[in-house]
């Protein structure tokens, strides 16, 4: 009750103060010096979002029913650790999150900023605030978190049991990170655009925030994934879902990004380019918003879906997209003079390529995403764009894409003199064509694209590992962070290639020979737990040398509301997950069984950790010499 | 010159795009899970809200007519939203809605029917949820359209609307 009301009323002084520090810039855009008032404001508006969500999340903890959120997203028999996440498991309070992340980046980038120039400041500032209170008004008129319900109902609704999982539970918070970060490059590229600051020193400065929004996204992204291989329980950890790719949209733009900004750096060029991919990866995590948000993806959690929500967010994102267009036809005048000094064998070149492919990827998979909405508004047909679209688009591409990452890095700033000094890098790639050819042989399998593809992905990891012995250790984060892509793509394609599957109906008692291995079940075992009711399977699998390996798949039977899901068990192994798990057939003794042997998953978890240390690595290193 | 005439494609492509998105968002994305076989009623035994007598399912579903079953509380805003649908569909005579309500105090479910008028034939008690487990509902409200075979032909999950209304109607014929 008390909570509820402490919340609403602080978010509308946080619009109030934010409409405050909007004056405050403005005023100051025009003046001489910079508002001293415009940092207290800004640190007010944090503090009241921050109270706001708190106030939120306690509602959430004390199951305040009358509170229209908590009773549609919660239930006393939840554990305290999911009635917290509960708060962001929903629309209204992912949104106040986003709010939050908004106001905390805007006070950080505040504080972090002095050093720069003063209308560059203010006005990233004027842009950020534009943002911050279009989403005050979305959040308060449209889906306020803080609806009271009268007469208060005595039972939640509960939350969507699948979403009860711990990777999933810190997963949005992340994610959100990663994608608010990038409003604030947007804003910060619109103010430069402005001032013609594009430049060495601008693109040192916004590397930072790039970094920090990248390295967030990677996690969330990965987080998302394996919460989807071991929940979900189809045995994937990717699925092409439309809500998994406007995810990974952003972290391929801003992947480009943070590639064409050393290119700016270092030689001053691509300033159109950097500006472009700055507005796309803003769009796309807006995108990414809207689609999820306004339930044009279709999810069975759409129950109260208010179109209202939908026309807010897209006329918003409209007006930003407009703007940005506007300022950048009307502001930016690129020097085409800077092109004269370009190589084809260079490293700026090369960057530049490999941002071709990425974008070309980024192409693909909107289109993917998009086109059936498009298609269903156009003519009405109803189509769903699945893996195998996206497979036969982007494999053949991923080869070209590969060898170029292995050379590009290896080439100088400029322009490339010493050719005969790459003589190594085609003796590697000799050796990784015939190592893979080698698998083949031996595995038995002849496919000319996965043996290309194969052969170019071990070349990436060759040369990548190459790289650590060079003298050299000042790029350490680049080596770190393209040997986790190299691994990531190796594991992920050993992985396709080399798992095997059998699905088969079994009963108690039953046993099934697959290969060369003995599947026994064994029991079943029922049990009531605080909101599920558990059935436990016991399995036995026997290999031939008698290594004997026990499997306890679960079903679970949730309450509020009735869902069942089922919990594989996963037996992980540095080199295979042995991945086990049983659906009910209705109305008969038998349960559907599947067994998996998926190598190298592990791999794939490590290899984008991997990444993201490579990030943190450069960020640490940029705060080291300041 | 040319950098106004991309402006302008830029331009119209955007609302182009807005456009169709902007109508993305009339069409229902409600996804009501598909159940291609029909589904056979459970078999419960409750209460009745007003009698206050034990009643059967077999005793409820004993006609050669269609029923409807609607999960429905008193604490629950969209059942108060959907409620002039029910009633609505109170009126025709082919069709027998019956009550089921679900974790509810009986004096407030009495007050919320006298005050919004009542369209259930019958209302049966389900105290503890367990009936809704059964019938396989995913929240409230539900509904749930039993042909003469007593064979669960549709669910509505949500609240009921004017397209629902129509579409259950036509059913009927």
């Amino acid at each position: 009750m008390l909570a509820n009301h402490i919340g609403f009323y602080s978010l509308i002084m946080g619009l109030l103060s934010s409409i405050l520090i909007f004056i405050f810039s403005l005023k100051s855009y025009q003046g001489k010096v910079i508002d001293k008032r415009i940092i207290p404001s800004s640190f007010f508006q944090l503090f009241f979002v921050i109270v706001s969500f708190t106030s939120l999340v306690i509602c959430f903890i004390i199951s305040d029913f009358s509170n229209e959120t908590v009773f549609n997203n919660s239930h006393t028999n939840k554990p305290i650790f999911y009635k917290i996440s509960g708060t962001w498991g929903n629309h209204e309070g992912s949104l106040l999150l986003w709010l939050l992340v908004l106001t905390l980046f805007l006070f950080l980038f505040l504080i972090n900023s002095r050093s720069e120039l003063k209308q560059y400041r203010v006005l990233t500032v004027i842009f950020q605030q534009v943002i911050i209170i279009g989403f005050f008004l979305f959040v308060l008129f449209t889906s306020n978190p803080f609806s009271y319900l009268f007469p208060k109902p005595i039972e939640g609704l509960g939350l969507n049991p699948i979403l009860q999982d711990p990777a999933l539970a810190i997963h949005p918070p992340i994610l959100y990170i990663g994608y608010v970060g990038s409003s604030l490059i947007f804003s910060a590229t619109l103010a430069a655009v402005i001032e013609n600051y594009i430049s060495k020193d601008w693109a040192k400065n916004i590397k930072l925030w790039i970094l920090i929004s990248w390295i967030f996204l990677t996690i969330g992204i990965m987080l998302g994934s394996i919460w989807a291989y071991y929940e979900l329980g189809w045995g994937g950890f990717w699925f092409w879902d439309p809500v998994e790719n406007v995810s990974l949209m952003p972290w391929i733009c801003l992947t480009a990004l943070l590639h064409c900004v050393l290119i700016l750096e270092k030689r001053e060029i691509l300033k159109s380019w950097t500006i472009i991919l700055s507005i796309a990866t803003f769009t796309l995590s807006m995108c990414g918003t809207f689609l999820v948000r306004s339930g044009i993806l279709n999810s069975v959690h759409t129950f109260a879906n208010d179109p209202s929500r939908g026309i807010f967010i897209l006329s918003f994102l409209f007006l930003l997209v407009s703007i940005s267009v506007i300022i950048f036809f009307l502001f930016h005048k690129e020097n085409q003079n800077d092109y004269k000094k370009i190589y084809f064998l260079s490293k700026e070149v090369s960057i530049l390529v490999n941002n071709w492919f990425l974008m070309y990827f980024l192409s693909v998979i909107l289109i993917g995403t998009v086109y059936p909405i498009f298609l269903e508004v156009l003519t009405d047909h109803k189509i769903s764009v699945g893996p195998p679209f996206y497979n036969k688009l982007i494999i053949p591409f991923l080869v070209f894409f590969l060898v170029f990452m292995s050379i590009g890095p290896n080439l100088k700033w400029i322009k490339e003199t010493n050719i005969k000094n790459k003589v190594q890098l085609f003796i590697f790639f000799l050796i990784s064509l015939f190592l893979s050819l080698f698998l083949f042989y031996k595995s038995g399998q002849t496919n000319l694209t996965i043996t290309i593809l194969l052969s170019s992905s071990l070349y990436l990891f060759i040369v990548t590992i190459k790289d650590f012995f060079t003298k050299d250790l000042y790029n350490l984060s680049k080596k770190i962070a393209h040997f986790g892509f190299s691994l990531l793509i190796l594991s992920i394609l050993l992985n396709s290639i080399l798992s095997k599957e059998v699905i088969v109906n079994l009963k108690v008692g039953d046993k099934f020979n697959f290969k060369n291995e003995k599947i026994i079940f064994n029991s079943l075992e029922n049990s009531r737990k605080v909101n599920y009711e558990s059935v436990v399977g016991s399995f036995t699998i026997e290999d031939d040398k008698q290594k004997i390996y026990e499997f306890k798949p679960e079903l679970r039977i949730y309450d509020q509301p009735v869902i069942i899901t089922s919990e594989a068990d996963i037996k992980v192994d540095l080199l295979k997950d042995k991945f086990l798990v049983m659906n009910i057939i209705k109305g008969e003794e038998y349960f559907n069984v599947r067994y998996q042997i998926k190598p190298f998953m592990i791999w794939i978890w490590i290899s984008v950790l991997l990444l993201a240390v490579g990030g943190f690595l450069s960020l640490y290193k940029r705060f080291y010499e300041k | 010159m040319k950098n106004k005439i991309l402006f302008f494609v830029l331009i119209f492509f955007l609302s182009f795009c807005f456009l169709v998105l902007f109508k993305s968002l009339d069409s229902s994305s409600i996804y009501v899970p598909e159940k291609s076989e029909e589904r056979e009623l459970p078999e419960f035994v409750s209460t009745e809200l007003f009698l206050n007598e034990e009643i059967t399912s077999n005793e409820i579903f004993s006609g050669n007519e269609f029923y409807i079953l609607n999960i429905w509380a008193s604490w629950c805003a969209p059942c108060r939203e959907e409620h002039p649908q029910l009633m609505e569909l109170s009126k025709n005579p082919s069709l027998k809605i019956i009550g089921l309500n679900y974790k509810d105090d009986p004096k407030r479910a009495k007050k919320f029917l006298k005050e919004l008028g009542n369209p259930f034939s019958i209302t049966v008690i389900d105290k503890k949820g367990i009936i809704a487990i059964e019938f396989g509902g995913y929240g409230i409200p539900e509904t749930f359209v039993i042909n003469k075979d007593k064979k669960i032909i549709k669910t509505y999950i949500g609240n009921l609307t004017d397209d629902s209304i129509k579409q259950i109607n036509s059913l009927l014929k």
